[in-house]
């Protein structure tokens, strides 16, 4: 299988930056199709910017980027932005319809989908994110988790390849945040749908299939999530929060218990709890 | 502030002109401010206050936000009304004279006629902003800007922005409300003191508006780009609108009002 994004020394600069000073430098990856990968960082490493990259609405400086077989560059950039669906932080400014069905048939609109199939996409994708009683709803009777769930299905009704999430949940509360996350597990499950998130949440980056650390414009490490969750603390470093289970290793550990080294899910250290103690 | 501002709202309903097509409402309503000044006499005027209230009737809207659109006006009307019936050429019996003052029973029937014009027009646009979404009156603005595309006026952009901008009204509101009370909260006065101190604490208020909503745009531009919008061309649409039996009703209806007024005309 041939991976859907290959991306090879990507360098970034800004307009304003200086020759020497990049904001992405020698980025390569590879996201295989149905994928999950979650990009972390913490605040100003680059992960936005690697975002807006991938789907041209900023141009690299050095570096090629291929969305499935297709090499981004100036003619191809409006192909690769049909593959590509990409979820911003801020819900209230991603909201271009006027109701909720405007927003949601918006990136129809500008493919020229005629308006009976876009009707039907339109329904089945709001159903799909348990909006359909919103559907005339203006914005700003919405939730922030609610306008989420309406950009998701915008996605859903374009169809694309591929999602972004570019810190798509780091305005909401833990519900809305479960909301959307549950939302793109569904989406995930009822297609191909390569998904790759940029986040802070510990949950969405547990979800994933692979992690990717980037650090000052680089990746600095690369691997599953429960590899990247066994660094502990220094996980603050990398912009990510610590799981449960590993603060709770953190906090047995300054009180003398033997903690084992590798990541556990909750479950899994409930489970070495209950060893520990009837062990004694 | 906002709530008591009766212009540009809508009270959602069932009624039949609720479900008028916009196109309809708004020509209809820009035809009858035109066809009022056809009525010149006590008959013609009975007739377009039937006409009108009966409309408002049908629309099922509660009278009370007529009146309170005309509220705000009453001193702009009084004032011309006063100004006619001041100054106006001397006409039938005169009742009062005092240097170029003149108050004739002419004088008179002018104000209330005047008077009774700005209420028709009020009352009909109130009706038209009480019953139709502002979504659906930029659709109809769209639709009947289309003959200026022959004339390369960008008619889907100027509907894009017009729907935009109403999209955003309330969010931006919002967002007024609160770096106002942020503001307040770290010592600015809103409303208080002479005009120039008064123009002076808008000033917290209007600069981090203005680069809130420069950095709206900003994501907004590139959510839309990043959705693939290039432009006006080649896009379908979602939202169509349809003209509907009613709508040829009510548009008959006011071919016979005009043809009545007319007749009645003095």
């Amino acid at each position: 299988m041939s991976p859907i994004i290959n991306v090879e020394h990507l360098d970034y600069r800004y307009p304003q930056q200086a020759a020497d000073q990049l904001t992405l430098h020698d980025i390569s990856f590879t996201v295989m199709p149905g994928e999950w990968v979650a990009i972390v960082g913490h605040n100003g490493s680059g992960k936005s910017t690697l975002a807006k990259n991938l789907n041209g609405l900023l141009a690299p400086a050095a570096g090629k980027i291929t969305v499935d077989g297709q090499v981004l560059s100036e003619t191809t950039v409006w192909d690769i932005r049909k593959k590509i669906g990409m979820v911003f932080q801020n819900p209230d400014n991603q909201f271009v319809g006027a109701t909720v069905e405007d927003d949601v048939a918006f990136s129809l609109e500008n493919q020229g989908i005629p308006r009976p199939e876009m009707l039907t996409r339109v329904r089945a994708a709001l159903a799909q994110v348990n909006m359909q009683d919103f559907a005339t709803r203006e914005p700003a009777r919405l939730s922030g988790g609610q306008k989420q769930r309406v950009a998701l299905a915008g996605m859903i009704a374009a169809r694309p390849q591929i999602l972004i999430l570019d810190e798509a949940t780091s305005m909401l509360d833990p519900r809305g945040r479960q909301e959307v996350l549950t939302t793109i597990r569904e989406m995930k499950a009822n297609s191909a749908l390569t998904v790759l998130s940029i986040t802070h949440d510990i949950d969405e980056a547990a979800s994933a299939n692979r992690v990717l650390v980037i650090n000052d414009g680089e990746v600095k490490e690369e691997g599953t999530p429960a590899e990247i969750f066994q660094h502990g603390e220094s996980l603050i470093k990398m912009g990510l929060d610590m799981p449960y289970a590993e603060r709770l290793k953190a906090a047995l550990k300054r009180l003398g218990v033997q903690v084992p080294t590798q990541y556990l899910t909750e479950k899994g250290m409930a489970d070495w709890l209950w060893q520990l103690r009837s062990n004694k | 502030m906002m709530n008591k501002l009766i212009f540009g709202r809508y009270i959602p309903g069932e009624s039949v002109v609720h479900h008028m097509d916009p196109r309809a409402k708004l020509l209809l309503s820009f035809y009858f401010i035109g066809i009022i000044f056809i009525a010149n006499n006590w008959p013609t005027y009975v007739l377009l206050f039937a006409f009108t209230l009966a409309a408002i009737y049908l629309s099922g809207v509660k009278w009370s936000f007529f009146i309170n659109g005309v509220k705000p006006l009453i001193w702009l009307i009084l004032f011309t009304v006063i100004l006619q019936v001041l100054f106006s050429a001397s006409g039938g019996h005169v009742y009062f004279q005092w240097g170029i003052i003149t108050i004739s029973q002419l004088g008179l029937i002018n104000g209330v006629y005047i008077f009774c014009r700005f209420v028709l027009i009020i009352f009909m646009s109130t009706l038209l902003t009480l019953t139709t979404p502002p979504l659906e009156l930029s659709d109809a603005i769209e639709y009947l800007l289309m003959p200026l595309r022959a004339v390369h006026f960008p008619v889907y952009e100027v509907a894009l922005m017009l729907s935009i901008a109403l999209r955003f009204v309330p969010t931006l509101m919002d967002e007024t409300e609160k770096i106002m009370n942020a503001q307040r909260a770290r010592g600015v006065d809103f409303g208080e003191g002479n005009i120039f101190q008064q123009m002076r604490a808008v000033v917290p208020l209007l600069i981090p508006l203005f680069v809130s909503s420069f950095n709206r745009a900003e994501d907004l531009a590139t959510a839309m780009e990043a959705r693939g919008y290039q432009g006006g061309e080649g896009r379908s649409k979602f939202r169509i609108l349809k003209w509907h039996a009613r709508d040829t009703w009510a548009t008959g209806c006011f071919a016979v009002l005009t043809i009545a007024l007319i007749f009645l005309r003095g």
